[in-house]
């Protein structure tokens, strides 16, 4: 009789020094394949942890419900008629506010330490922030079909069909990664995601609201017409919604490339310059 | 004399002021290519602001440092390809599982996607991890996040790692597991830089340690060059009755002509002494004087009294300076 092999176990970690190779270096990665390992990173702690999108997925139903039927009988006569001015307007304002987040998630991730490994890997310096934005390109496409779903199904009909919709997605979502550089920039240099969370209320709120979202400007005051007509968010709004109608302009859609391009000339420089001298 | 083609780092007169703090004063600092070097000392001496400058985490004020041959200031991208750094707070992802941190580290060394997830493989195995691997890294115990923090650093065969206070806050077993783990990267031959508090850790792992105490390096050497340091033997003795330790602490004091440690034990007392002949002259001596002997040991000082003596002098420096 023999004896029996001894059953195949994983080596406990104690039983003598543990085995591996020394491995190989590769050469390392190109900037675009770094950012879309950070996009890739940002994707699977969706997955892990998708309560983070609860905001993403509340405050577009809640805005969309409760600005149709406030503020419809009031302002246009009725829901139904108001809804066809404001879903663009509702659609920014939910993908703006999303964007806050972008500073959070950065300055939570900041304070947990691996930012220190990745700060010392091979890579393009600005991977870590370009790829936690291209994972943001989802929080905001998500908040965009929320409300356009509930927007069609609550009676509202684009004018200007899917490739209308399409190009109102495009234009907001543009303009939200470019305004997301404020908040990598505040993400960095405030010390708490409180106070994050604090001071993007003060930007957010009267970016949003002082606009042409809720009312024509033609009811307003001259002061305050000046600065609505002066605030990127109104430019957005009106391609939006002309996108939507299927009568936007070349000129609309340059002026909202140009004011995203201008955001991003100014902050994303500051952003980096946070990040490479953050001790 | 070496050339700085053995030399792992280079640092000379390295500064650092953090607003009113000047947590580095001038650190010097060789590390010889292809061991484990400690460096040694208390909370807030400077070994990770040390660390984080030669890691390119940290500009200097002052000075300069070459890590692999290559100016951590002038030229960071070169020796971020070549270097690896794990943390005294293990810097990994808690809401990603142990299997995803490993494949992200591999892909952003430049691993392609198949090869980054078999090196995770291959490290989890190594690590004792593979009934964690799925699991997020916030359900691990301290030791498996410090494992899996160590195979972190080594997705890509670094020439140099810098392991923070790789042992802090872990158990007997996960120290001993960490330790196996430190002397099979240096077996490969990799360069290892540790800094910590633990005088053992150092003596048990290091070829070479530097003492670093505010801020600037007081010594430095092999283990048993710092033991020499402060004297080649220690007699520490036990009385039967405490209340001779006055009469017996003279008798020694005369023999060695150096101060003489009073334990907090009230019977035990010690002496660092230059030959073991002192020692056995004291004891003779506390014998005549009807001196009772309940126990005695000789011995190399340990590290602990060496860093003791060292850090002391160095306050007292500190003190004539000020």
């Amino acid at each position: 009789m023999t004896l029996a092999p001894p059953a195949q176990a994983t080596p406990a970690p104690t039983s003598g020094p543990p085995a591996f190779t020394p491995g190989t270096r590769p050469v390392p990665p190109s900037p675009a394949s770094a950012a879309l390992t950070f996009a890739w990173r940002a994707l699977l702690k969706i997955r892990r942890v998708p309560e983070q999108l609860s905001d993403v997925i509340a405050v577009p139903i809640i805005f969309t419900l409760l600005f149709t039927y406030l503020f419809g009988g009031a302002l246009a006569g009725s829901p139904h008629r108001y809804l066809q001015f404001l879903l663009p307007g509702t659609l920014v304002m939910a993908v703006l506010l999303a964007t806050m987040y972008t500073g959070v998630n950065l300055n939570t991730d900041l304070s947990k330490g691996v930012y220190d490994r990745f700060r010392t890997l091979p890579i393009w310096r600005p991977a870590p922030i370009v790829g936690a934005l291209l994972g943001d390109t989802l929080r905001y496409l998500l908040a965009s079909t929320l409300v356009i779903a509930l927007g069609v199904a609550l009676g509202y009909r684009p004018g200007g069909g899917v490739s209308g919709v399409l190009l109102a997605v495009a234009l907001v979502v543009v303009f939200a990664l470019a305004l997301s550089w404020v908040f990598t920039l505040l993400g960095l240099v405030l010390r708490s995601s409180n106070a994050i969370l604090s001071l993007a209320m003060v930007v957010l709120f009267p970016l949003t609201l002082a606009s042409n979202t809720f009312v024509d400007p033609r009811t307003m005051p001259g002061w305050l017409r000046a600065v609505v007509e002066a605030n990127p968010v109104t430019h957005l709004v009106t391609a939006a919604r002309d996108a939507m109608a299927g009568t936007a302009t070349l000129g609309q859609v340059g002026t909202v490339l140009l004011a995203s391009a201008a955001l991003v000339a100014v902050f994303a420089p500051l952003t980096m310059r946070a990040y490479r001298t953050r001790q | 004399m070496k050339s700085s083609c053995d030399l792992a780092v280079h640092a000379a007169a390295l500064t650092k002021t953090f607003g009113p703090t000047r947590a580095l004063n001038g650190v010097d600092l060789s590390v010889p290519a292809g061991s484990v070097y400690g460096f040694l000392g208390p909370n807030g001496a400077g070994k990770t602001t040390t660390l984080r400058i030669l890691a390119t985490l940290l500009r200097p004020d002052a000075g300069a440092a070459q890590v692999l041959g290559h100016d951590v200031v002038r030229e960071p991208d070169a020796v971020r390809a070549r270097i690896s750094l794990a943390g005294q707070f293990a810097s990994v992802d808690e809401d990603l599982t142990g299997s995803e941190n490993l494949r992200i580290l591999g892909r952003l060394q430049g691993h392609r996607p198949r090869a980054a997830r078999a090196r995770a493989q291959e490290l989890i195995e190594a690590f004792g991890l593979v009934d964690a691997a799925d699991r997020p890294v916030k359900t691990y115990s301290g030791g498996m996040r410090r494992r899996l923090d160590l195979a972190g650093s080594l997705t890509a065969a670094p020439d140099l790692i810098f392991l923070d206070e790789p042992t802090t806050g872990l158990d007997p077993a996960g120290r001993t597991q960490v330790w196996a783990i430190v002397r099979a990267l240096a077996d490969q031959g990799t360069t290892i830089l540790l800094t910590t508090q633990y005088l053992d850790e150092a003596d048990q792992l290091a070829a070479r340690i530097a003492v670093i105490d505010h801020g600037r390096v007081i010594a430095e050497g092999t283990p048993g060059q710092l033991r020499e340091s402060v004297g080649s033997s220690t007699l520490h003795i036990r009385l039967t009755h405490p209340e001779q330790r006055p009469e017996a602490a003279r008798t020694l004091e005369r023999v060695f002509g150096l101060p003489v440690h009073l334990d907090a034990n009230p019977a035990a007392l010690s002496v660092s002494g230059r030959t073991p002949h002192q020692a056995a002259t004291a004891l003779a001596d506390l014998c005549r004087d009807g001196t009772g002997v309940a126990g005695f040991s000789l011995g190399r000082p340990s590290l602990d009294e060496v860093f003791l003596a060292l850090t002391a002098h160095s306050d007292s420096g500190q003190e004539h300076v000020a």
